[in-house]
């Protein structure tokens, strides 16, 4: 499987992306510069984190216009897995590829920390490899994660079981203590309705290696491989 | 520079620019979305001793100066989908 990493002016997560993927075995990663404007070759696509044009407007507001974002949604249209990685996935809303928006955290600060999210659809295309209501640890690192929809948006994702994550606390309750950013709903990823583009806030990348101290982002890049 | 100063270059930039069109597009979050910025800058003004305060939201205000008279149909797209997110946010244009 070949993965693009999209990077953007501003993205700061491209090389771990880059690293994680390559450290699963049949997986080749590359970078993709937003100004490019074909896809070709490529299964799956990874927009990563980071402040692309920094943040001006709105987080991903710009992005959203560059070259690329063209090919990219002829990829997700056509059923191409997609996933976003918090910039990436205020890229992917500001884009209309996924419902919703992404909002200043309720509490103003910058978070950055492990949380706990569950797994709220395993059979999800990129959380197959883990079990509904598994936990995984996973950092934030976000100023802009409060996740919002209107309540008839909400109504859907439900209906159509596209919440994916869900911020936790450590016995897999979706308290309001263990909401880090107001997030509605305690949603931390979410996918479209056809669920091959999937938007979360939580840094799988950065927990790849027991070094950082958790592993459990592999469950989102071994369903990306295996789950497509 | 100074306060000062620097309203006395706005003031000789808008003299050299004037006759142009300039509008001003002003963005502000839903009434139904949490604005934590406008909640504490409420905050703040209470403790300031401004009384009354209500509710607060904060928004941003682009101010954009045209060569011509700008194409309004276009205006106003840019002003709902790049200026502004609909999903959180409302715009007037004024000017």
């Amino acid at each position: 499987m070949k993965v693009a990493v999209i990077r953007f002016p501003g993205s700061n997560c491209d090389q771990d992306c880059v690293l994680a993927l390559r450290s699963f075995e049949g997986v080749e990663a590359d970078f993709v510069w937003h100004k490019d404007t074909s896809l070709e070759g490529f299964d799956a696509l990874v927009l990563p984190g980071g402040f692309s044009y920094g943040d001006y407007l709105r987080c991903g507001a710009i992005a959203r216009f560059s070259p690329i974002m063209a090919a990219v949604k002829t990829f997700a249209a056509a059923g191409g897995p997609v996933i976003g990685i918090c910039n990436g996935f205020q890229i992917l809303c500001e884009a209309g590829l996924l419902p919703g928006a992404l909002v200043r955290n309720k509490g103003l600060h910058f978070i950055c920390e492990h949380v706990d999210v569950r797994v709220e659809r395993s059979g999800a295309n990129f959380t197959s490899a883990g079990m509904t209501g598994g936990i995984l640890r996973i950092p934030v690192a976000h100023g802009e994660g409060c996740y919002f929809a209107d309540e008839e948006t909400l109504r859907q994702l439900r209906a159509n079981d596209q919440i994916v994550l869900r911020y936790c606390d450590e016995q897999g309750r979706t308290t309001a203590a263990a909401n880090p950013n107001g997030s509605c709903d305690n949603i931390a990823g979410i996918t479209n309705k056809a669920r091959n583009v999937f938007g979360l806030m939580p840094h799988p990348e950065r927990a790849c290696d027991a070094l950082l101290g958790s592993t459990d982002g592999r469950v989102i890049f071994e369903s990306l491989i295996h789950g497509n | 520079m100074g306060f000062d100063e620097i309203a006395l270059v706005w003031r000789e930039e808008e003299r050299e620019h004037g006759g142009m069109a300039k509008v001003v597009v002003t963005v502000i979050p839903k009434p139904s979305v949490l604005d934590p910025q406008g909640a504490a800058t409420a905050e703040a003004m209470k403790h300031s001793g401004l009384t009354g305060v209500g509710r607060v939201r904060v928004g941003k205000s682009i101010e954009i100066e045209f060569d011509e008279a700008p194409d309004r149909a276009k205006l106003e797209e840019v002003a709902r989908d790049l200026l502004s997110n609909p999903v959180i946010e409302d715009y007037r244009i004024e000017g």
